[in-house]
């Protein structure tokens, strides 16, 4: 491992650095296509909004889960404490995102209106504390 | 029970949707001229139940005391609506259409729920013929009359000319008297709106001197959610000049005209109509009315009258403004699918002046509404007294043995012919009588 401090790793694996990639990334343009339907009406953005929850869904499941054991798993008292900040992150983001695929399903304006404008913030907001606070912890090693 | 397979599939769906039930109100009465409608009720996810398919097991259809019920023949491929012709010989529209593809992971889901409840025979795309000469209630003779149709579902006769409603043309065949069989192709009267389909049915009837033809043309979409430039020539009626093959625009906002029939007593043009869903178990009762030329009939802005429906935007308060209150009301989610006027006492005076309704059952709500046969009595030309159960049995222990779909009134011979679409059978309901002395 060459110029790396020894003993200091990244929270996150690469993998799972990858995959939470995909709700940050897809909740917030979730968001964008919610706010140009309500704006326009126009039926294809929420379209939009309903495929890329669901991409978020899938890739925040995965993180959701590894989320959770890196939680358990964390014996140290440095990590410890944002391993389970960033897990509870992951899973508020996920339960707003599939309550919001629910709303999305209803028909026409309904699929978005406040209650998914307020679920796509929630959401995304989530999404990008969960990947502040991983990105920016480090976890040592024995 | 039985029925705790469906309720559990429902309870699962719920539990992952964080959502309650949605129950029905009990003693709201939905049926007549003023059907009680209660406030709008948007789910996560809209209740559902589906009644998973069971055989008959050699049983059939219960009606009324004094009627027998015979299966006229079974083994169909998706029948829809029949045509009794002027020798006797019953038509039966086979096909299943509709091309609409998946615009939303909702649209794959739903099409898998709904499959549950569907036969999995393939449409056969073609018109059989029966013929039951000795009246005995099974048709002897049974042939392919038409083949290679594109999802046939409206027929009519008129003057010597059959004409079938595909799901995207109208055609015209003519035809002898005593044929089997038509193995030439039909002629082109007209060409129907049939870009996705989402509503495929093209429901047909003849006005009754027989100049027009009238076509039911269902909405591409529940509320406007495939947007409205989809929605062109959608939720109408034509009206077609038969010998022209010119048409105008008889009705419109009339979301899924399934069945159109014409009122022996006044002449004009009655439909059953499948309202919108999704806004509660409730909601939106499926009607009967007549058609009034040039109506609006409120979708997808309104429903039953001026009751503005908050999905579609931009909302059009002009065109609510308009909207016409339907004549009858035949309850929420029952999917009316069949129509046919009683001409003549054939069935008995109990039966003399009014409609069957074929309600083909929907799984849009938990308490099972539809699955069976009604008869509407009408005096003077209108409704007049609440629905009666006609031919009931279809669900057993919260499974669908069968599915009511068309009807048609056989004035000749005094009986009801119902097609079911999910035993793939035709049904035949005749008044009892004594075996003839030899």
């Amino acid at each position: 491992m060459p110029n790396r401090p020894t003993g200091v790793r990244p929270l996150l694996h690469p993998l799972h650095g990858l995959l939470l990639a995909f709700p940050v990334a897809l909740f917030t343009v979730a968001l964008l296509t919610d706010i140009t339907y309500l704006q326009t009406a126009e039926i294809q953005w929420t379209n939009f909004s309903s495929w890329l929850i669901v991409g978020a869904l899938l890739g925040g499941g995965l993180v959701l889960i590894w989320s959770i054991i890196l939680a358990i798993g964390a014996r140290r008292r440095t990590h410890r404490q944002p391993s389970l900040i960033y897990a509870l992150l992951i899973a508020i983001m996920w339960i707003a995102g599939l309550i919001n695929a629910f709303q999305h399903s209803q028909d026409a304006w309904s699929s978005v209106d406040v209650t998914g404008l307020i679920l796509s913030i929630i959401s995304m907001v989530f999404a990008l504390s969960a990947s502040w606070v991983a990105h920016r912890t480090v976890r040592e090693i024995a | 029970m039985s029925i705790a397979r469906p309720r559990s599939l429902c309870a699962a769906i719920f539990a992952l949707a964080l959502a309650g039930c949605g129950n029905s109100q009990p003693g709201l009465d939905q049926t007549g001229a003023n059907p009680d409608l209660p406030e709008q009720r948007q789910t996560l996810v809209p209740p559902i139940r589906i009644a998973t398919p069971e055989g008959w097991g050699g049983e059939s259809p219960t009606a009324p005391q004094g009627f027998t019920v015979t299966a006229l023949a079974t083994d169909l491929k998706i029948p829809r609506q029949t045509l009794v012709l002027p020798n006797g010989d019953i038509l039966v529209a086979e096909g299943s259409g509709g091309s609409a593809p998946p615009m939303r992971p909702k649209d794959v889901i739903a099409g898998y729920i709904k499959s549950m409840g569907k036969t999995p025979v393939k449409g056969g795309n073609r018109i059989t013929l029966l013929r039951d000469a000795d009246g005995d209630g099974k048709a002897e003779v049974r042939t392919t009359f038409i083949d290679g149709l594109n999802a046939p579902y409206g027929l009519a006769f008129v003057d010597g000319s059959l004409y079938v409603a595909n799901q995207d043309a109208l055609l015209r065949f003519p035809y002898r008297d005593g044929m089997t069989r038509i193995a030439t192709p039909g002629q082109e009267v007209t060409t129907l709106p049939s870009r996705l389909n989402h509503h495929w049915t093209k429901a047909l009837t003849a006005s009754a001197d027989g100049t027009k033809l009238y076509v039911g043309i269902g909405s591409n979409s529940n509320v406007g959610e495939r947007g409205m430039a989809v929605e062109e020539d959608r939720a109408v009626i034509w009206e077609i000049d038969r010998a022209t093959g010119a048409h105008r625009t008889f009705a419109s906002g009339i979301r899924n005209p399934t069945a159109l029939a014409i009122n022996p007593q006044t002449q004009a043009l009655w439909s059953v109509v499948n309202e919108r869903d999704e806004l509660g178990p409730q909601l939106v009762p499926d009607y009967l009315t007549s058609v009034r030329p040039g109506g609006f009939y409120g979708w997808p802005y309104s429903y039953w009258g001026r009751h503005v429906d908050p999905r579609v935007h931009p909302q059009n308060p002009k065109m609510v403004e308009k909207a016409i209150r339907p004549d009858y009301a035949l309850g929420s989610h029952v999917a009316a699918l069949g129509l046919s006027f009683v001409t003549g006492a054939g069935l008995g005076p109990s039966f003399a002046q009014g409609a069957f309704i074929g309600q083909h059952g929907s799984w849009n709500r938990q308490d099972l509404s539809g699955y069976k046969v009604v008869w509407v009595p009408f005096a003077n030309g209108r409704p007049a007294g609440k629905p009666v159960d006609f031919l009931t049995g279809f669900i057993k222990h919260g499974h669908a043995r069968g599915r009511p779909v068309g009807v048609t009134y056989d004035p000749s011979r005094g009986s009801l012919i119902v097609a079911d679409d999910l035993s793939n059978t035709v049904w035949r309901v005749a008044p009892a009588r004594p075996a003839p002395a030899r």
